[in-house]
Formats: structure tokens, sequence, C-alpha cells
């Protein structure tokens, strides 16, 4: 039995004036899998990402969460069906404390008088909780209450990767999460991205990084000029062939193989 | 990886740290070093009716600091809050000599300053225009708009309601205590609980601190700004209030630098002026310095002018300390 994909998408096609930054794109996201997006530079794997996040409206097509149609419109929308995305650039505020940004835009008050007449926030009961999500992710920091600013790049990394993790109950988006770091913070974020699929939560995972990406992703979407034009494991496929599939040097062919692109041609004509 | 977190080994800040990390330390150290500077150099500075008339003198510019410190936080500036604050003055002081009641004539007082408020807001939020621009443009027009207004004239209030922050006091272990310092008391811990113990605090700091950052996290970033102007509007024209019970006229030519003094306790205050960084604490300290060392330096007969050069001094010597510590961080 094929299991009901989480996050998925038919049709997805968005136009900016004549310029087509994705052409009629698939996309799924089976429970409990770490899936990788690996695409040249242009392919359109930001612009299908934000669809799947709410940052951007597709023009046609489709998306779906456990098979249910949803539009929508604000990266809010997507937050409401459990779908949370750690930005590139983390969308976290420096200078603020880790647990004020772990909770920032859905602040807990307290539930007493205080909380309901005077909007007081629930400060301990948010500490204790982000506190248990860096400990259950294995994420080292001083104090929950230091800001942000004083975290080393990995560290706010973490953050950023605990807070989706804490609040995303569907799936969790990740763009680029170890571009800007060295080796050891890397492999930290990619022990990180284990452990909340071992939650249970599916991660999709937009990386440049080959052996990052077959160190950890269980199955590889490829895509290349505005559309999925392969899904490859790791296991069976090797980075060769996903960057040959991604530059066009090499396509799945009718029977499923891969094939050399000239090759193809030579023989169409 | 670890599980048992019981016992988390506390690092111990630096000092640069330390500053970072509670902004108002610097600012409360420097009113404590005046206050006894000015204690042992004269004779006249440590006595209970001096402090309370140090802290009378410092209410106004400390109501509209307040108000300036809001919208600081958020990376704007707000150049018309003097002005805005004068025009309320006239408003209340015309309004009540031509026969209305005090309240009527006090709450449309405020009210004007709320709606200059909303409207600077919604210019920043729906335009985007620069709030220094939008706030020098409504600087000139306010100025212009109260000397109209009175016709030049200076109008004197009479006894009531209007002047009551000021003559209404009472002995608070035999200090001194006006209605007026107790009400600027009141809403600057108002506004220090709206700051740091609510979810609308939280958004105002993000918002000023990394705005893109706020909207992608859900915060209604435009909605956040225009509260603050809306805000900062009402403490305005609580300010005129204030100002009329230090001085029972309503003056189209006073606090023609007021909205410079507010930008100075503010910044003295520890608040950044880059927004996201600061404290309320911090801005009632940066007022209290700057009353404290008017009424000292007077004391010791220094001149006026040499006394703007004083202020002058030790904001620029703040902001250095300042991004000393920062640096050291």
């Amino acid at each position: 039995m094929i299991a009901q994909p989480t996050l998925s998408a038919r049709g997805l096609v968005k136009r900016y004036g004549r310029v087509t930054a994705i052409d009629g794109a698939d996309f799924d996201l089976f429970p409990s899998e770490v899936l990788a997006v690996v695409g040249d530079n242009g392919a359109g794997k930001s612009s299908l990402i934000k669809t799947l996040s709410g940052a951007v409206v597709p023009d046609e097509g489709e998306i779906r969460v456990d098979g249910e149609p949803v539009h929508f419109r604000t990266p809010l929308d997507a937050r409401k069906y459990g779908i949370e995305t750690v930005y590139q650039d983390l969308a976290v505020a420096p200078a603020l404390d880790i647990a004020s940004n772990m909770f920032l835009g859905r602040e807990k008050r307290r539930p007493d008088v205080w909380g309901r007449l005077f909007h007081k926030l629930d400060s301990t009961a948010m500490r204790a909780e982000a506190q248990q999500v860096l400990d259950e992710l294995g994420i080292q920091i001083k104090s929950i209450t230091q800001p942000v600013e004083t975290l080393s790049g990995g560290q706010r990394q973490g953050v950023a990767v605990a807070r989706a993790a804490a609040f995303g109950t569907k799936a969790v988006i990740m763009d680029e999460p170890t571009a800007a770091l060295g080796v050891a913070e890397s492999a930290k974020v990619l022990a990180l991205i284990h452990r909340i699929r071992e939650r249970g939560l599916p991660v999709v995972l937009i990386s440049h990084n080959m052996p990052h990406v077959f160190d950890i992703a269980d199955r590889i979407h490829v895509h290349r000029l505005g559309k999925r034009v392969a899904v490859v494991s790791p296991k069976t496929h090797s980075m060769n062939q996903v960057v040959g599939l991604l530059t066009g040097a090499l396509r799945i062919g009718e029977n499923g193989k891969i094939e050399e692109v000239e090759a193809a041609v030579r023989a169409g004509l | 990886m670890t599980t048992a977190v019981a016992v988390r080994p506390q690092d111990r800040p630096t000092i640069g740290e330390f500053f970072l990390r509670a902004p108002a330390v610097g600012p409360a150290l420097a009113l404590l070093i005046a206050i006894a500077v000015f204690s042992l150099s004269t004779d006249t500075f440590l006595n209970l009716d001096n402090l309370s008339l140090v802290v009378q003198q410092s209410l106004v510019v400390g109501t509209l600091a307040l108000g300036q410190t809001l919208i600081i936080l958020t990376a704007g500036i707000d150049l018309s809050n003097a002005a805005a604050m004068v025009l309320a003055t006239l408003i209340m002081a015309k309004v009540y000599v031509s026969g209305a009641s005090g309240i009527f004539a006090l709450l449309l007082g405020i009210a004007a300053t709320v709606v200059i408020g909303g409207v600077i807001g919604s210019l920043v939020t729906r335009i985007k225009l620069p709030p220094f621009i939008v706030t020098l443009g409504f600087l000139t027009m306010l100025t212009a708009a109260a000397k109209l207004f009175a016709s030049g004239q200076a109008i004197p209030v009479p006894n009531g309601l209007l002047t009551w922050l000021g003559t209404r006091r009472y002995l608070f272990g035999g200090i001194p205590i006006t209605y007026g310092m107790t009400l600027a008391l009141l809403m600057y811990l108002a506004l220090w609980y709206a700051l740091t113990k609510t979810p609308w605090g939280k958004h105002v700091y993000a918002v000023g601190n990394a705005p893109e950052s706020a909207r992608l996290s859900g915060i209604k970033v435009k909605r956040t700004l225009l509260s603050v102007y809306l805000v900062a509007g009402l403490i305005y024209g609580i300010a005129a209030w204030q100002a009329l019970g230090r001085v029972p006229n309503a003056d189209p030519n006073a606090f023609q630098l007021g909205n410079l003094d507010s930008i100075t306790a503010v910044v003295l205050g520890g608040t950044s002026l880059f927004g996201g960084r600061g404290s309320v604490i911090g801005t009632m300290m940066g007022a209290l310095v700057v009353a404290v060392l008017r009424s000292g330096l007077t004391q010791m007969g220094v001149d006026a002018l040499y006394q703007d050069v004083a202020t002058g001094a030790l904001l620029v010597a703040a902001v250095a300390v300042d991004r000393l510590a920062r640096r050291q961080s």
C-alpha cells in the first residue's frame, strides 16, 4: 500500500511577466521522510518551495495537505496547517532572547486574570517549553534568556530549526540550512534533521551540497527548468547521475532507466 | 547529546554583555554619580524639596521622551512631538477659557495629539515614508498651526483641572509629591509593563530590530507600528496636561527644543536609534540625569549656556561609552 503524501502538489505554474518560474511542477512529500530538493540556480526550487510555505501564490495548480486541497495566501496560512519553514536568513530578531524568538508571533499568555485582562506573557511556560525542545534536539546553549545575537551561526540555525520543529505538526521546510555554516556546524544541523525525522515529522531540504543531500535524504527530487524531472533514491543512484539529471545531461527514459540525452536525441532522429 | 540539563553553567557576562543586557544600568549609574557630585559640591542640592523640584522640572520632557522611546524602539524618530504637545496646550487653554468644562478641554487636546499620531503613523506605514521626513514636515506645520491658532499670543490658564497636575500635591515620607509626578510614574510603569510583559511589547521590539523577520514570524508589522504612533500621540496629549501643570500658560513659543530634549533623554537612557533595543526605565533615568545636571549646575552658579554645553557633552559621552561596551562584547 502506498502511503498518502503529507504534502503534495500537481501542475503548479507561476509566471512573473514573461518569465515562467514554475512550469507545471509536481511535488510529493511522504510521512517521516527527508526529501531533498536539488536543482541548478534558477531552476525554480525556491519558487516551488515558496508556494508550499505560502510565501508565493501559484497561478495554476493544486496543493494538498493529507489529500485535502488547500489554498495558501500567506506564510501564516501554511503555518496553520502545521507546515513550518526555516528561511535562509532564519527570520530571527537578533536582539531578542532565544525563548522570545521561538515564540515570536505566537506568544503564550498566562491562563489567569493577568493573562486575559492585561495580556501578561507566560514567560515561565515559554522558557520551559523552549528549553525542552532545544534539549530534545540536542542544541546546547548557555541560557534560554540570552539574546540570539550572542549565539554562533550554528546555534542560531539550531534555534530557527527548533522553532520549526516545535510548531510544525505536518512538515518542516528548510532552505539551504547548511549554506552559511562550517563543517562541524553543518554536521550538527544534519544531525538535527535526523532527529526531527525521528520525531515523525517529514523534512523538505533544499540544498546545493550533494554530499549533505546524499548523507541525509531518503529521496531526491530533481528540479530542472521549472518542473520536477526525476525523483531518485540516494541508495540506487550516484551523485554523478543526480548532477547529470539536474544539468540536463541525463534524463529518465520511458522505461524508467537513466539515459544520456544526446543518445536519446540521436535515437529519436 | 544532552538530556539532563538540571544545572546550567551560567558564565559570568563580560562588562559589555552586562550593559547590553541591562541597558538601564549605565544611565542609573550616571544619575547616582551626578546626584553624589552635586550633593557634595553644593549645600542646596541634597534636600527633599529640591529633589522634588528636580523631578517636577523633568516631567514634561520626561513624558515626551516616553512616547519618543516607543517610536525610537521601532527604529523611527519623532521630531514633532513637542510641537504637537504645544498645539494641544493651546487647544486645551482656548477651549477652557471659552467656557467649556475642564475635562472637555483636556480630552479635546489629548484627542488632537492622538489624531496627529494616527496621521503620522498612517503615512509611515501605508506610504512607507521615513519617520524623520514625516515628523520634520509635521514639526513645521504644527509649529505654524499653533501660532496661527493662538494668534501668536500665549493664553493664561486659570486654576482648575488643567493645572491640577502641578498644583495638587501630597507629602510622601516628607517629600512633596505632585499629582503630575504620580501620573508620570504610573505612565512609566504602565509602558514598562506593556513593553516587557505583553506580546505587544515583544512585537514592538521585534519590528524595530528585524522587521522582515517579524513579518515572517506572523507579526502584523504595520498594525504594530500604527499602534506605537497612536500610543505615543496619547502620551504627548498627557504631556500637554503636565506642561500646563508646570506653567499655567499655553505659549505657542514654548518647548521649541522639546523634541531634541526628548531624544537626548531617550539616548542617554541607552535606547538605540537603530531600534529594537532599549527600555523606558533607561529613558526615565535619562530624563532625570538632564534635570539633575541643570539643577546642580544652576546651584553651582554655572551659566545656562554652559549647562547646554555640559548636556551635549554628556550625550556624546554616553553614546561613546555605549558603543565601546558593545564592541567589547
